[in-house]
C-alpha cells in the first residue's frame, strides 16, 4: 500500500500545469505505483470561498475509489463547522485551510478556533507551507509562504488537534517540532514534498532527530512530479517497516486508526 | 530496502552539475556530503558527475565572488577529486572574470592537468564583455561552459550578479563556436522565460538540474529546445535528478532519452573527456 496525501485536482490559476484531471492524476499514480491519494480542490485554494469546490471533489472521489478528498474549510466563512461536520459524514481523510492563501492571519483567533474544533471533532487538519517555490511565482501570486509559528500556536490551540503540514522544509519542521513540547510535537505530521534528499541529506536526518512516526509520503502531485518523493525514499536506507510507516502506518496514524 | 527502484546499472549516465566541498568551507560535514552523493551516484547509476568547487564556499571570500586564492584552492581541490576517482569524477574550472588575467591562467592550469569544461556562477553578468576572453580560451580548447543562471530574473538579488538565459543566449551569440550549459532550469526562477530566450539559440544547452520539479517543465523543455539540447544533471538535489529521469522514461522514446543521459554530453564536452569515449 503507497499513499499520497499530498495531491490535487483541478486547474492552477498562475500557470498551465498538465494533467489536473481526476483521470491524469491516476495516470500519474499507476506510473510510480502509488495506490490511492489524498486529494484537494485546486482551484478553490484560490476561491473567495473554497469551500465551493467540496461539492466536485466529494463527486471526484465517488466516482474514483482510489481519491480520498480533504475537504476545504474557511474559519471567517459560516459555512466552517458544517464542513468539518460533512468531512466526517463522507469519511474524508481530514480537511484543509490554508490562511495565506486565503489572505488571513494564519494564527490570530478563527484559524485557532478552526484548530480546536478539528481537535474537539477529531477531524485532522492539513495546510500547505506553499504550493511554487517564491522565485519561481507569477508576479501577482504574492501569498507568503505559512510560517513555522503559526503551526506551533494552532498545535496549542487544542489538546487532541492533529495537524499535517505539507511542503515544509527541513529548517521549518525543526523550528516547530523542536519549538513545540513532545506531546505536541506528535500531533503534527509532515509529508516529504520538499525535504532534500542527498547530499544534503535533509530527510534522513530529519528521521533520525524528529522521528520516522513523524513523517508521511507526499508529492504536490501534479503541481510537481509525483516520481519525487518516491525517488526520495528510494535513496534511504530504510527498513521494510520504516518504509511501510512512510508510505501509509503513518497516515493512518495521523487519521486516529 | 529499495523499493520498486529501476535499475540502470550498465548503462551510462553523465551528471553534468555536480559540486563537492573540501576542508576549507563553512561546512564541517564536507566528508559526510561528498560521500553521500557518491553514494546516491551509485544507486542512481551515475557513471560520471562532472562537478566543481566555487572556492571557499562562502568562508573566505563569498560563494559567487570567489577570490583568486579560493578559487584556486577550489581547483586545486577538484583536480584532487578527479585524480582520487578518475573512473567516476571530473572537473570544470571554476573561474572568476573579473580577474581576467586569473581566470585565463587557471582555465589553463587546470585543463592541462585534465579537467574537461569552465564554470562561470555570478561574479559577472554573462553578457558582459568581460566574459568574451575566457569563452575564446574556451573554444580554443574546445571546453563547455557552464553558466550559472537565475531562470527569469528581473530583478537584483543578494550575493551574486546573477545571469538570466536572455544574458547568456547574448553571449552565445557571440560566441557560437562555444558550446554553453544553462545552469539549472529547476534551479529557482521562471523556467519558462528562459525556455523562450534560448529556443533558437543552438548552441545553448539546457540542464535539467535543479530542486525544481515542476508538473510541466519537462514536456516544455523538450518542446522547446528538443532532446538534442538537454544535458541531466542533480546540482544540489540528486533525488530530484533522478525523479526526472524517471519521468523521461515514460516521456520520451529510448533513444531520445540516450541523448540526454550522456550521449550530448559526449558530444560538447573534449575528446577522451569521459571514460566510455
Amino acid at each position: 500500500m503507497r499513499l499520497d496525501v499530498n495531491a490535487f485536482l483541478g486547474a492552477y490559476p498562475w500557470r498551465r500545469v498538465p494533467g489536473t484531471a481526476p483521470e491524469a492524476v491516476l495516470a500519474a499514480m499507476d506510473r510510480v505505483g502509488l495506490d490511492e491519494a489524498w486529494v484537494s480542490h485546486l482551484p478553490g485554494m484560490f476561491w473567495k470561498d473554497p469551500t465551493e469546490g467540496n461539492a466536485w471533489l466529494l463527486d471526484a472521489a465517488r466516482h474514483h475509489r482510489r481519491l480520498h478528498p480533504v475537504l476545504a474549510v474557511h474559519p471567517l466563512l459560516a459555512n466552517w463547522r458544517d464542513v468539518l461536520r460533512q468531512a466526517r459524514g463522507a469519511g474524508a481523510p481530514a480537511v484543509r485551510a490554508d490562511p495565506t492563501f486565503y489572505g488571513i492571519d494564519p494564527a490570530a483567533s478563527p484559524m485557532l478556533a478552526l484548530a480546536a474544533e478539528c481537535g474537539a471533532s477529531g477531524v485532522p487538519l492539513v495546510m500547505s507551507v506553499r504550493l511554487e517555490d517564491l522565485r519561481g511565482r507569477h508576479p501577482n501570486d504574492r501569498a507568503d509562504d505559512l510560517p513555522p509559528w503559526a503551526v506551533r500556536r494552532l498545535l496549542r490551540a487544542h489538546p487532541d488537534v492533529r495537524i499535517l503540514v505539507m511542503s515544509a522544509d527541513r529548517g521549518f519542521i525543526e523550528e516547530v517540532h523542536f519549538g513545540s513540547t513532545p506531546e505536541e510535537a506528535r500531533r503534527c505530521w509532515w509529508d516529504i514534498a520538499w525535504i532534500w534528499g542527498p547530499p544534503e541529506d535533509h530527510l534522513a536526518t530529519l528521521l533520525r532527530t524528529v522521528g520516522t512516526e513523524r513523517f508521511v509520503l507526499g508529492s504536490g502531485q501534479p503541481l510537481r512530479i509525483p516520481e519525487t518523493s518516491i525517488a526520495r525514499l528510494d535513496l534511504l536506507d530504510l527498513t521494510p517497516e520504516q518504509r511501510a510507516l512512510l508510505e501509509h502506518g503513518n497516515a493512518a496514524a495521523l487519521r486516529g486508526r | 530496502m529499495v523499493a520498486r527502484a529501476r535499475p540502470y546499472l550498465n548503462r551510462v549516465l553523465i551528471d553534468v552539475h555536480a559540486h563537492f566541498l573540501h576542508d576549507r568551507t563553512p561546512r564541517a560535514d564536507w566528508r559526510e556530503r561528498n560521500a553521500s552523493r557518491l553514494r546516491a551516484g551509485e544507486r542512481i547509476g551515475i557513471t560520471v558527475h562532472v562537478a566543481s568547487i566555487l572556492g571557499s564556499w562562502g568562508l573566505t571570500s563569498p560563494i559567487y565572488f570567489s577570490s583568486p586564492s579560493d578559487t584556486t584552492h577550489g581547483n586545486d581541490r577538484m583536480l584532487a577529486l578527479q585524480c582520487e576517482h578518475p573512473d567516476r569524477i571530473r572537473g570544470y574550472v571554476a573561474v572568476n572574470p573579473n580577474f581576467t588575467g586569473h581566470a585565463l591562467a587557471e582555465i589553463a592550469r587546470c585543463m592541462n592537468a585534465g579537467m574537461i569544461g569552465v564554470k562561470l556562477a555570478a561574479a559577472r553578468r554573462a553578457d558582459d564583455p568581460l566574459l568574451d576572453p575566457i569563452c575564446r580560451l574556451a573554444a580554443e580548447r574546445g571546453a563547455p561552459v557552464l553558466h550559472h543562471i537565475w531562470q527569469g530574473r528581473r530583478r537584483e538579488w543578494p550575493g551574486q550578479d546573477a545571469s538570466n538565459g536572455a544574458e547568456l543566449a547574448t553571449l552565445a551569440r557571440r560566441h557560437p563556436d562555444v558550446s554553453f550549459i544553462l545552469a539549472h532550469i529547476g534551479g529557482g526562477g521562471d523556467w519558462l522565460d528562459t525556455l523562450h530566450v534560448v529556443r533558437d539559440v543552438g548552441n545553448v544547452y539546457v540542464d535539467l538540474s535543479g530542486s525544481g520539479v515542476d508538473g510541466g517543465m519537462l514536456e516544455t523543455c523538450v518542446a522547446a529546445v528538443g532532446a538534442p539540447r538537454l544535458l541531466w544533471g542533480c546540482d544540489l538535489t540528486l533525488d530530484t535528478g533522478w525523479a526526472k529521469l524517471r519521468y523521461l522514461e515514460h516521456l520520451l522514446p529510448p533513444g531520445d532519452l540516450e541523448l540526454i543521459r550522456w550521449q550530448n554530453a559526449v558530444r560538447i564536452f573534449p575528446p577522451g573527456a569521459f571514460p566510455a569515449d
